[in-house]
């Protein structure tokens, strides 16, 4: 066991990448020789060659549409689009081009590219610097959508996503960038909870709090602090699921807990509305009807675009917002 | 030139074989004479130029000529089967066959091809059915075939998209070592062509892919059919200056070819992807060319455009500039000329007939190819519907 921070974690997976399959390859703004803004890829260009770690002209569709080239050639690219906000110019490249590339050939062409984007905010950064897109390109068939939320699974995830011949949009929570974890990085990756499934962080039995990014460590802090009894109420038992991978969705596991707990509350950065928690609250009332105590609840960003970073604390998420939803669905 | 309004006269000024002298209003700059590479006049004059000379023989060129034959009948019968509601859409290549055939015909199979919707007669020499073609446009695939078997990728719908994947591809030769090379590793050298009309010229991603290729010096060859018109915006809607001298800020060679002339598209295209083949990087080509037809079967041009202009480019026909210089060189026979339109007519019946019958795909294919594997979202979709599906049968649907 190592002791790695997250941003560190994905380096040491991406380096393993680059060390397993000569056809993986890095590339994106300032991700080579300064090694990416978050230094994400510090030192791979040095060890890889410039062939390998691409630093690339400015443009972020020109970064995805070359990737598809180059995936249509036998390589796995892993692009670097530096910020949430900069990924919309390859939006065209990543919804109409690489997402259906697949089902348009009637299977003949996989296109194994890897997207990485830094998301959400937390960090005081200027606009276009905070944002949550992932539902965009959740609701687009064909790609795969996850977010890994601490180190261990920063190392396993983005090392499975590379290996993964699907598309993968691979979000990575900035503000937690700096958080430290032991990771297993000799082992490697044969016992790896597969990409595609949700984990139970802390098992409860009183409230499923679903989370992924860098809200599963708020939802852990919330979920701790309620487990005291205060003046007015007794300690609750809230069940901390990281479900990682945001499409597809493991509901095997969501259902599994809700059946248990009757209660849900979905938390996430980005917009309640139309937001991940919406989808989930739907399948959720479908699937467990007869179990649920109180409706699905959610917390998350407003209906507004990114607010000046001076009131992001009130956009966000906190342990108190999520505490305050947990209430309410505990006081049905 | 007899064309007075302003919009069409630049255009068709400049493929004169008569180049205008007079400098361009915008730019200061008088075109020179030589800009239009041709090889064979609108009147079946072969025509000699210092750069490009032709390696074809006699049996070559008449290939050539039952390819432009076979692929207008493959497209005038697409046209008809449109007509008949057995194509939801056809988009037409009428006028544009010399480009196409031309630089498709001057390509080596290992060299990977990246079309627009448009490129039958670039499909046709790659060995695609046009069959496949015609599925897409019936609503059965999304195109079907596999485009490592013919080293010619998917139609791209979305304009321009397509020049960014080609670059990719490229910068993936570089990186195979299959670029620049003299062959003795064992490695046959190979090049990209993109296709993409005048419009795409305004496209992010294009001038994005010119950017990339020219950084990386990425093997690709930029094939721009300026066909003048963009459903119904034509070229000066997209640009100021000549397309081709578009690639001069790029910092790679860019040229103008007479997109009717199939030897002379045949010749550029030919050099012009040796020159990538061998590291010297991307060329601009510039065919230009004219769409002689709508924009596609839902297209009306004669709400934006005068049906003089179509008639000055008839005259400048790739097909019958063909037909003169053989026939009348000798090299080409009145049965061979015959066999050729029997052909055209056999295909045309086969292709018509593949159509007729061709089955709409199965309801429960909607769910396949959409990942690698299903997803269980996706399972439980599929499972639902299909079973949503039983309940009509037995009620005996």
């Amino acid at each position: 066991m190592t002791t790695l921070t997250l941003s560190k974690a994905l380096n040491a997976g991406l380096r393993k990448a680059l060390e397993n399959d000569p056809k993986v390859l890095i590339m994106g703004e300032d991700v080579g020789k300064l090694g990416g803004v978050f230094r994400v890829t510090d030192g791979l260009w040095k060890d890889f060659g410039e062939n390998r770690v691409i630093d690339t002209p400015l443009a972020e569709s020109g970064i995805v549409g070359t990737a598809i080239g180059l995936a249509l050639r036998g390589y796995r690219p892993v692009c670097e689009i530096q910020f949430d906000g900069f990924v919309y110019p390859a939006t065209n490249q990543i919804v109409s081009q690489l997402a259906k590339m697949r089902y348009r050939s009637r299977g003949n062409v996989s296109l194994p590219v890897t997207i990485r984007i830094p998301f959400g905010g937390g960090i005081g950064a200027v606009e276009h610097h905070s944002e949550s897109p992932e539902m965009l390109f959740a609701h687009t068939a064909g790609l795969r959508v996850v977010a890994c939320a601490d180190a261990a699974d920063a190392f396993a995830m983005i090392q499975q996503s590379v290996s993964c011949d699907d598309p993968v949009i691979f979000f990575e929570p900035k503000r937690r960038y700096w958080d430290k974890a032991e990771v297993d990085t000799v082992s490697g990756l044969a016992d790896a909870l597969p990409l595609d499934q949700a984990r139970v962080v802390l098992p409860g039995t009183d409230v499923t709090l679903l989370a992924y990014g860098p809200l599963v460590r708020t939802c852990l802090e919330a979920a701790l602090a309620a487990r005291q009894d205060g003046p007015n109420q007794r300690g609750r038992s809230i069940e901390v699921i990281d479900l990682r991978s945001l499409s597809p969705l493991d509901m095997e596991t969501i259902t599994a807990s809700v059946r248990r707990t009757g209660r849900c509350v979905v938390a996430h950065e980005a917009p309640v509305y139309a937001g991940l928690g919406a989808e989930i609250a739907a399948r959720v009332t479908e699937q467990c009807f007869f179990h649920l105590e109180a409706p699905v609840l959610r917390v998350g960003g407003f209906a507004t675009p990114y607010p000046p970073s001076r009131l992001e604390d009130h956009y966000l998420p906190d342990l108190d917002r999520i505490l305050d939803a947990v209430d309410r669905a505990s006081g049905y | 030139m007899t064309v007075e309004s302003g919009g069409a006269t630049t255009a068709a000024q400049s493929c004169s074989s008569d180049p205008p002298t007079q400098p361009n209003l915008h730019t200061g700059e008088t075109p020179q004479p030589d800009q239009l590479v041709q090889l064979l006049t609108p009147e079946g004059e072969r025509v000699d130029h210092p750069d490009y000379p032709l390696d074809l023989t006699a049996a070559d060129i008449r290939a050539m000529y039952r390819d432009l034959v076979l692929v207008r009948r493959i497209d005038t019968e697409a046209i008809s089967l449109q007509r008949q509601g057995e194509l939801g859409i056809w988009a037409s290549l009428l006028g544009q066959e010399a480009a196409q055939v031309g630089s498709g015909r001057a390509l080596n199979p290992v060299d990977m091809v990246f079309p627009t919707y448009r490129e039958h007669g670039v499909a046709w020499c790659r060995g695609i059915d046009p069959v496949k073609l015609l599925e897409l446009y019936r609503g059965v695939s999304h195109g079907g075939w596999a485009p490592e078997e013919h080293n010619f990728h998917l139609y791209t719908i979305v304009i321009g998209s397509q020049t960014l994947h080609a670059t990719g591809y490229a910068m993936g030769i570089q990186r195979d070592g299959a670029v620049g090379g003299d062959g003795a590793d064992g490695k046959e050298a190979e090049a990209v062509i993109v296709y993409f009309g005048d419009g795409a010229t305004s496209q992010g991603d294009v001038n994005e892919a010119f950017v990339w290729a020219s950084v990386f010096n990425a093997p690709v060859v930029f094939f721009c059919q300026n066909n003048q018109w963009a459903i119904s915006e034509p070229l000066e809607k997209q640009s100021r200056i000549p397309l081709y001298q578009r690639a001069r800020g790029f910092g790679f060679p860019g040229l103008r070819v007479d997109g009717n002339d199939v030897l002379a598209c045949y010749a550029v295209t030919k050099k012009a992807m040796q020159a990538a083949r061998e590291g010297q990087g991307p060329t601009l080509i510039e065919a230009f060319t004219y769409r002689m037809g709508a924009h596609t079967t839902t297209d009306d041009p004669t709400r934006y455009r005068l049906a003089s202009e179509l008639e000055v480019w008839k005259l400048k026909d790739p097909i019958e500039r063909v037909r003169a210089y053989l026939v009348r060189t000798g090299q080409a026979s009145a049965e061979f000329l015959a066999e050729v339109d029997a052909e055209a007519k056999a295909v045309g019946t086969r292709i018509r007939e593949a159509c007729r019958t061709m089955p709409d795909p199965p309801p429960l294919s909607i769910f396949d190819n959409v990942y690698a594997e299903p997803t269980a979202i996706l399972s439980e979709e599929r499972e639902r519907y299909a079973a949503y599906l039983e309940t009509f049968e037995e009620a005996g649907r």
